[in-house]
């Protein structure tokens, strides 16, 4: 036992000699407390909330609804996908005014919980296919195909080897929008310049193509971002979550000869250390449309109805270009500033079945 | 690691040998290693905590401060973990719940280590036997009684027949049952993502993979108001009949001395293979038993996640449960308490939810290395028999 004790006395004293000697703070108020007796809750899906991703991504407009409305935050993190019921009785119980369930993987503890509930307003992120609408339950969903079509047609437009690559953490339709949406772009451009870029990894047609089975394993996100540039790709896009960061490590290792684009966030701000390989990221903004819908709450203007993140309200769009803003044509911007406008106003459309 | 080990259990005994029976010894290192897992908890939590955080960077100025801060943070989240697992009729119902697929899966890793063998496949025999569940409860429809019964058997022969293929290939060819149970794994993780894609079990107008919600002839009927239902009875009789399969009939007498020693009972006449193969046979049933209680009993659709870790949890609560069917359910409570409270205290404390996955594994740990417990605890009498065999290693 003595032992044991010395340890802990050790360890204790390392961490406050690094731990310093300040003075005791003066009491300190901390932001807008404005709303604090309203409960904004969120539940994660299975991938936590430090996925580097969707979880973490919505989770960031709760924070942001915390600093700007003031309201309190409480949040479940689920382990598995045993948790969902659980957790959702649990915010029930937690008296929250708004509960956010992020993803579609809770589809039905929402609704079962929403309809049990009528007094609760839910927000569910991803997830629109409820037989019926739910009079408390607004659906937050993201046409990323028509963003992912600008970073397809970028792609191509800067693909030396005139072959480009992406794959998917699995085959379900919030990760294929993104695919089909970037093979579309590529063959946009193709049509466009009557040029032959190919497109490895999916094809748009069968809805066929390279997976890596799942949203945590970077190592098979390396293999399949390896398989890619073994094909000949040299631009890479990875919807896969935090394994698509393998993908952004292959590209890194190329030295320069393979590039990649993110998904979710902006990936020079999420994934810094790999700035220097993304041309760009297709962000998809979950924080923003969360919080809104936080905020429409509070101001007691929530509406069951759907939101569709687009290019037109700025939902989804193409993230900074950051260090290779000097690289990228300057024709080849205005381009895809063009077709922006030409996707808003539906001069030109995206095909993919897998839109909202 | 067995080399370290074994030598001292040849020694002559230091202490003197305690009165107590083996099986209070063992539940004295399993509660020693539980109190020290909480301990090590503990540090964990005041290392994670932003108050006391805070307040070391004045620590000096008021040393108060800190240590109040940090006896606050532990305290509020034991508090609040063991009010999740235990403080009153709901949190209990939610325990036992969440124990219910763990001590199934414990008993199919239990049983199959007292053979001698080393099941990491209660994961795949458990995905198994939950497609085969699901698929009876969703495509059939038959009346009430009837339905639960046929969906629990047909879980049942699924999950024996991905484990009793391992005990066949273990039989015939020799293959290494840990070799053969982890590749399972993943042919059955694979298999559903597939399965889950295909028109026979993907839910109509979904295009994500799930399958639909089986049909409430084919639930196991709750037993109070919350999400307990029948499958714990049933993981009760499995333990049961596990206790009496080993204890009390001839072929567990057949399991139990293949386990102990393989060559002695092939001289004495038994048949090796013949043990293998009952035993993983029995432990694959006991697996898709759990899984059947993922997918009739717990609200939930046939997902790629059904199986969460349940399978490789079992693996800990067999080992924590000295691969005894009574120790297996007293550990899987114990892990359904944990998981239970750990939901709890990270919605009142926001303490991360992996730190029960820690204590978990700690636990285990001291559990596996009784040296090191009884190193701590100078009191605990040392232990006959059990330790050796946990040290020598699963099948040696």
């Amino acid at each position: 036992m003595k032992k044991y004790v010395g340890g802990l006395a050790a360890v204790s004293a390392i961490a406050l000699t690094i731990a310093g000697c300040g003075s005791k703070p003066a009491e300190e108020s901390s932001g807008s407390t404005a709303n604090k007796d309203f409960n904004a809750c969120m539940v994660s899906d299975s991938g936590g909330f430090d996925d580097k991703s969707f979880n973490q991504t919505s989770y960031k407009g709760l924070q942001d609804a915390v600093k700007d409305l003031g309201v309190t935050e409480k949040k479940a993190e689920s382990k598995s996908d045993n948790d969902y019921p659980t957790n959702m009785n649990a915010m029930v119980a937690a008296k929250c005014n708004i509960i956010v369930p992020v993803g579609f993987k809770l589809a039905d503890a929402t609704e079962k919980a929403a309809k049990a509930n009528s007094g609760i307003k839910f927000a569910i992120v991803d997830y629109n296919g409820f037989k019926a609408p739910i009079a408390n339950v607004k659906p937050l969903v993201f046409n990323t195909a028509q963003s992912s079509f600008l970073a397809g047609y970028l792609a191509a437009g800067m693909s030396q080897s005139g072959k480009v690559g992406t794959f998917g953490g699995a085959q379900i339709p919030t990760v294929t929008i993104f695919m089909d949406g970037f093979a579309e772009g590529v063959a946009y451009y193709n049509k466009q310049k009557s040029k032959n870029v190919t497109v490895v990894g999916w094809d748009a047609t069968t809805q066929k193509g390279l997976f890596t089975g799942d949203f945590e394993s970077t190592s098979k996100g390396q293999q399949n971002a390896q398989n890619l540039i073994t094909q000949g790709a040299d631009i890479i896009f990875p919807v896969a979550g935090p394994a698509g960061i393998g993908g952004l490590q292959a590209a890194k290792a190329s030295g320069g000869k393979v590039n990649a684009i993110w998904v979710d966030t902006d990936g020079c701000v999420s994934a810094a250390d790999y700035c220097s390989v993304l041309l760009t990221s297709v962000f998809k903004g979950m924080d923003v449309a969360v919080e809104d819908a936080i905020k429409a709450a509070v101001e007691n203007k929530f509406s069951n109805e759907e939101y569709v993140g687009t290019l037109a309200n700025n939902g989804t769009g193409l993230s900074p270009y950051h260090d290779w803003d000097s690289k990228i044509p300057a024709e080849l911007k205005s381009e895809i500033d063009q077709l922006k406008k030409d996707l808003i106003d539906g001069k030109v459309t995206v095909a993919s079945k897998a839109q909202p | 690691m067995t080399t370290d080990t074994e030598p001292v259990v040849e020694k002559p005994p230091v202490r003197r040998r305690s009165g107590l029976p083996g099986w209070a010894v063992q539940a004295l290192v399993s509660l020693s290693a539980i109190v020290l897992a909480l301990v090590v908890g503990a540090v964990l939590i005041i290392i994670g905590d932003e108050k006391v955080k805070s307040a070391s960077s004045y620590f000096f100025a008021a040393p108060g401060d800190t240590i109040s801060a940090a006896l606050t943070a532990v305290g509020d989240a034991y508090q609040a973990l063991l009010v999740g697992a235990v403080g009153g009729l709901n949190p209990i119902a939610e325990s036992l719940t969440q124990a219910t697929p763990l001590i199934c899966g414990g008993l199919a890793v239990s049983l199959a280590f007292r053979t001698g063998l080393f099941n990491i496949g209660a994961q795949g025999q458990l995905i198994v036997g939950a497609i085969f569940a699901a698929w009876v409860g969703f495509a059939w429809h038959l009346p009430v009684g009837i339905h639960l019964i046929i969906a629990v058997i047909a879980g049942i022969i699924g999950g024996a027949i991905w484990g009793g293929l391992v005990g066949l290939l273990k039989a015939r060819t020799g293959a290494h049952e840990v070799i053969v149970t982890i590749m399972l794994n993943y042919v059955a993780i694979y298999l559903l993502q597939w399965l889950l894609t295909t028109s026979a079990f993907q839910r109509p107008g979904r295009t994500d993979p799930i399958s639909p919600i089986v049909d409430s002839n084919a639930q196991y009927p709750q037993l109070s108001g919350n999400r307990l239902h029948l499958g714990f009875v049933l993981a009760l009789v499995a333990a049961a009949f596990v206790w009496w399969l080993l204890n009390r009939s001839t072929v567990g007498f057949e399991l139990r001395a293949v386990g102990a020693n393989p060559d002695a009972s092939r001289t004495a006449g038994m048949s090796v293979g013949r043990a293998y193969t009952i035993a993983m046979l029995v432990a694959g049933a006991l697996a898709g038993l759990a899984g059947t209680q993922q997918v009739l009993g717990t609200d939930l659709p046939l997902t790629d996640g059904v199986a969460a870790s349940v399978g490789f949890d079992s693996i800990t609560v067999a080992l924590l449960g000295r691969g005894t069917p009574v120790g297996t359910v007293l550990a899987g409570l114990l892990f359904g308490a944990l998981n239970a409270g750990g939901l709890q205290m990270q919605l009142q404390t926001q303490t991360a939810l992996t730190l029960t996955t820690v204590l978990q594994a700690v636990i285990v740990l001291f559990v596996a290395a009784p040296a090191l417990v009884r190193s701590i605890f100078r009191f605990l009498p040392r232990e006959r028999g059990l330790g050796a065999v946990l040290a020598k290693g699963w099948n040696g």
